[in-house]
């Protein structure tokens, strides 16, 4: 079964290495996808230096959701059956890779979504930002009637259908929670496992207190869109 | 005294449209702007133009829609054009964006093809 890891990476020149090497320690059934989203600095020379790494430069930077969604289309071309997708900043554990891909390789899900908050992990999180989570678990249950408490992660497992979907349309910015909507519109099944993740360790967040006010608004307006419209 | 006033601004106003449309008119020969970016530009161009050949048409139109002010329509007429406008311009945009991203992907995949051969 051929199985991809996609790790977007937007100027992770201090975290990505770390990541790759973790990655290819982990899961060597795994061929490694790097999408370096137009970064600035070292990202694609130091993810080059992996032998096993693939890369794929973006010219300029698409934010996250375009970069994962070349890693979608990139998987779906080459006939790839699982994906896994960690962010390069080094948040999630490649470690725990195991944990997402087993209940997608027993057929019980389309998506599996590695969580912090089903069991207490390791992860410290500041509190507007759980806050925002919080929201969005409650949206999930009101809408969707289902719980899904950890809708920013981005450490999630695709099967094949899903990657099918999703290389067609993928949201371009603050992607997560508005994919589990729109997946499950789509018929695709989720669910979520208890994973560990890292609090940053080099580099900066891509998210400000502006930008989570930003990011609420246009993740609840695009939920609110997609649930008027009908059929895509 | 009043009249000859309001012909002159009638005269401007003629001239002004009138030289909206040719202007616009000629970007579209010059093949500065795409016909349908031009469309509502030409569009004002000529409401402006009807109006101020035939300023009875703002009277009645305030009386149609309750502005007490017949000028004050000509802003609203303005107004609600710009908007549509600009509404057109941001769909533009967001239609660029999509293509953007679909060509940046492609170009990523296919730098990758290259490579691997």
């Amino acid at each position: 079964m051929k199985k991809i890891i996609i790790v977007p990476a937007y100027n992770e020149e201090e975290n990505i290495g770390r990541v790759l090497a973790a990655t290819e320690e982990c899961c060597p059934d795994f061929d490694i996808l790097v999408i370096n989203d137009g970064s600035t600095d070292r990202t694609s020379e130091i993810a080059r230096k992996f032998g096993s790494v693939r890369v794929i430069d973006l010219p300029v930077n698409l934010g996250i959701g375009g970069a994962v969604q070349t890693g979608f289309i990139y998987s779906k071309e080459k006939g790839y059956e699982v994906a896994v997708q960690i962010d390069g900043d080094g948040q999630h554990k490649p470690g725990e890779v195991r944990k997402v891909l087993s209940p997608l390789l027993d057929g019980k899900a389309d998506v599996v979504i590695g969580s912090r908050f089903i069991k207490r992990g390791s992860y410290k999180s500041l509190s507007f930002r759980k806050v925002g989570i919080k929201m969005f678990e409650l949206t999930n249950r009101l809408l969707l009637g289902e719980r899904i408490t950890d809708s920013t992660s981005g450490f999630r497992a695709y099967n094949k259908k899903s990657i099918e979907l999703l290389s067609r349309d993928y949201p371009d910015d603050y992607p997560e929670p508005e994919a589990i909507y729109f997946l499950k519109k789509n018929g695709m099944t989720i669910i979520e496992v208890p994973v560990e993740m890292d609090t940053r360790q080099g580099g900066k967040s891509s998210i400000s207190l502006v930008r989570s006010v930003y990011y609420m608004v246009k993740v609840f307006l695009a939920i609110f869109v997609l649930i008027l419209r009908k059929h895509d | 005294m009043e009249n000859v006033q309001v012909f002159r601004i009638q005269i401007l106003a003629i001239v002004g449209s009138g030289l909206l449309i040719i202007f616009i008119l000629e970007l579209i020969r010059r093949k500065r702007l795409k016909e349908e970016f031009s469309l509502l530009w030409l569009g004002m161009g000529i409401v402006f133009l009807v109006i101020s050949l035939f300023r009875k048409l703002l009277d009645k139109f305030s009386y149609l829609v309750g502005i007490g002010y017949p000028p004050a329509a000509l802003f609203l007429i303005l107004i609600m054009g710009l908007m549509v406008i600009l509404i057109h311009f941001s769909v533009a945009i967001s239609e660029l964006k999509e293509a953007n991203k679909r060509l940046t992907q492609e170009l990523g995949l296919l730098k990758k093809e290259i490579e691997d051969k």
